[in-house]
């Protein structure tokens, strides 16, 4: 039985190699099928691989605190809100800023309507580690700066107003409130703080002494140990506010940026659709290929059943052929698909994630497009008369 | 020993068309026959018939001395492919196989193992002198070559019976005395051999003659 199924599988074979082009061609539409199947599965697990990296990478560990603005009203944190999240167990880095509703100019001189959209924003020497948080240039607040004029820029900020190159060595001067500020330091980009990447940082003390901050904070972040994350989120709007814990909203930055990234796979539906076609349209033009390949091979199966072939034997012998057409371009779709997604994960610089289930899926369905494609060519094929198929010319 | 017995054997195609009206033939082991008849007399249809690749509408066909009427598609296809070898007009060759391979293609439906397929098909090759062809692709063979490349695949099963269809009809003359000469000597060796032509002068080669005319056989022309 196993060698009369070698004898088929060589026939079929013969079957493929000797119409090379239209073999191709017939195989062409599975193949992009299964390119297309391979490409919407693996670049975006390359993706999500790559987005779970870099999650953890900026910090699945950090939390950000902030109190829900009611109309109307100025709502802040207690001024020891940094110093009691610290408190709580697992939290390992706490650190707090307040709004100070200020604006930032390059010179006194510029508009200010201009400089929307960077805040300033009163902090603590204490904050770079709790926003897992680097200097790009300069340092931050310190100890011995948080009560002078000095500034420290977000990223964006520091693009915004001009100072992206900002030289340590040759200190520049921006306005706050009319007030001239020093620029100490630059920070790096921040993913998952972008607000603070908008904002110029001034010392609390120096607040306190010249804007008339109050020292209530506005927003808290900290960093706690990560198995322990959620039962810190659970305590931490009691802990932050203890009068009014329900105008407290917590939220985990990781989280945010996962369920943004999350909707790009919706996508990914509709390409598998579009694959799906493109594998029914393959398995059509297998199924056409063989139909008249065994229109034209009529003699052939006549001289097979001359020989001794039987029924079984010519319909098995169009069927693998089928099969093998399907199984090829399988083959070439997923040579094209692998390649593609290691050649944009590459691109993107993301780690290659192959979907080896998928590739398994795709060419096992290969393998039964091909089985259906080919079970009427070959029933046909197996029920050509063997007179009539020596008369045919 | 009777190798193929038709008895009262009647092919009616569809639309009432009488090819065969009555056939009785036998053959014996070790005959060579020749059935000698116009286009359309029927003798298409009567190699058919022989060759069990078409079933009689009336009438009993015994091969090897077994009644081919009650036998399933198995059956028959395993009957063919053990006691018949077939040659047609054309060489109906495979493109892309060898010579050998072509060859071997006799026994693929025999049930032979596919090592001994190889060995049985270089002697059949061999003993229709193409043994230096094997390795040969149909292409790059002569006609002549390739139609006894079909005889080496007709004969590599060795049949009792080799039935063959008009085998000279598409060669030239030298070349089809040839392959006439190749079925006298494989009739010499002990083969038995059913030839079906139109050419009285192709037929005169044979031992037996037969004579169809509007589907009957007439007797009384064996010479």
């Amino acid at each position: 039985m196993t060698g009369h199924l070698v004898d088929a599988s060589a026939l079929g074979w013969l079957g493929v190699r000797s119409r090379p082009g239209r073999s191709a061609m017939s195989a062409l539409g599975v193949a992009l099928g299964i390119a297309t199947v391979l490409l919407v599965t693996g670049i975006p697990a390359s993706g999500q691989a790559d987005l779970d990296r870099r999650l953890s990478a900026m910090g699945a560990d950090m939390l950000v605190a902030q109190v829900a603005a009611l109309e109307g009203s100025t709502v802040a944190f207690p001024e020891e809100a940094a110093a009691m999240a610290r408190r709580i167990g697992p939290v390992t880095f706490g650190s707090a800023v307040a709004n100070l509703h200020s604006k930032v100019m390059r010179t006194p001189f510029a508009d200010p309507n201009e400089s929307a959209g960077i805040s300033v924003l009163a902090a603590t020497p204490d904050l770079v580690p709790a926003v897992r948080g680097e200097v790009a240039t300069g340092t931050f607040l310190t100890e011995a700066t948080r009560g002078l004029p000095a500034v420290v820029l977000g990223a964006a900020a520091a693009r915004w107003l001009g100072l992206s190159t900002f030289d340590a060595a040759h200190p520049v001067q921006v306005f706050v409130a009319g007030e001239r500020f020093t620029v100490v330091g630059v920070l790096a980009p921040m993913p998952l703080a972008p607000e603070l990447e908008q904002a110029v940082f001034v010392g609390d003390e120096f607040a306190r002494s010249h804007f008339g901050f109050d020292g209530r904070p506005t927003v808290v972040y900290l960093r706690a140990v990560e198995s322990e994350i959620s039962a810190v989120r659970d305590v931490l709007p009691a802990t932050l506010a203890p009068s009014t814990p329900g105008l407290v909203s917590v939220s985990r930055p990781a989280d945010v940026l996962a369920a943004k990234e999350a909707t790009h796979g919706t996508f990914a539906a509709l390409f598998l659709g579009l694959a799906g076609v493109a594998l029914l349209v393959g398995g059509i033009g297998v199924a056409n290929t063989m139909v008249v390949s065994v229109l034209e091979r009529r003699r052939e199966i006549g001289l097979r059943r001359a020989l001794g072939a039987r029924r079984h034997d010519v319909r098995l012998q169009f069927l693998i052929e089928a099969v093998l057409l399907s199984l090829l371009g399988g083959a070439g779709g997923t040579l094209v698909g692998m390649v593609g997604t290691v050649g944009y994960a590459a691109l993107r610089g993301w780690p290659v994630v192959l979907p080896w289930a998928t590739v398994a899926a795709g060419l096992a369905g290969a393998v039964v497009i091909g089985a259906l494609a080919g079970l009427y060519p070959a029933v046909r094929a197996s029920r050509t008369s063997p007179t009539e198929a020596l008369a045919a010319v | 020993m009777t190798v193929l017995r038709l008895t009262g054997v009647v092919k009616e195609h569809p639309g009432g068309v009488r090819a065969l009206r009555g056939v009785d033939l036998v053959v014996e082991q070790g005959e060579d026959l020749a059935i000698v008849g116009p286009s359309g007399s029927g003798k298409s249809t009567l190699l058919h018939i022989m060759g069990t690749l078409d079933r009689p509408t009336r009438g009993t066909v015994e091969l090897a001395g077994q009644d081919t009427g009650a036998m399933t598609d198995t059956e028959l296809s395993r009957a063919r492919a053990r006691n018949l070898g077939f040659v047609f007009q054309q060489s109906h060759l495979v493109d892309r196989l060898t010579a050998v391979d072509n060859v071997a293609t006799g026994l693929l439906y025999a049930g032979t193992r596919r090592r001994e397929r190889r060995a049985l098909a270089e002697v059949a090759l061999e003993r229709v002198g193409l043994a230096h062809r094997r390795t040969h692709w149909p292409s790059q063979l002569s006609g002549g070559e390739r139609q006894r490349v079909g005889i080496a695949r007709a004969l590599v099963n060795r049949p009792a019976l080799i039935l063959a269809d008009e085998p000279t009809g598409a060669l030239d003359q030298a070349t089809g005395r040839q392959v006439l000469e190749l079925f006298g000597e494989l009739h010499a060796e002990g083969a038995t051999i059913a030839l079906i032509t139109h050419d009285p002068t192709v037929a005169a080669t044979f031992g037996r003659r037969v004579e169809i005319r509007d589907g009957e056989l007439l007797d009384g022309v064996v010479a």
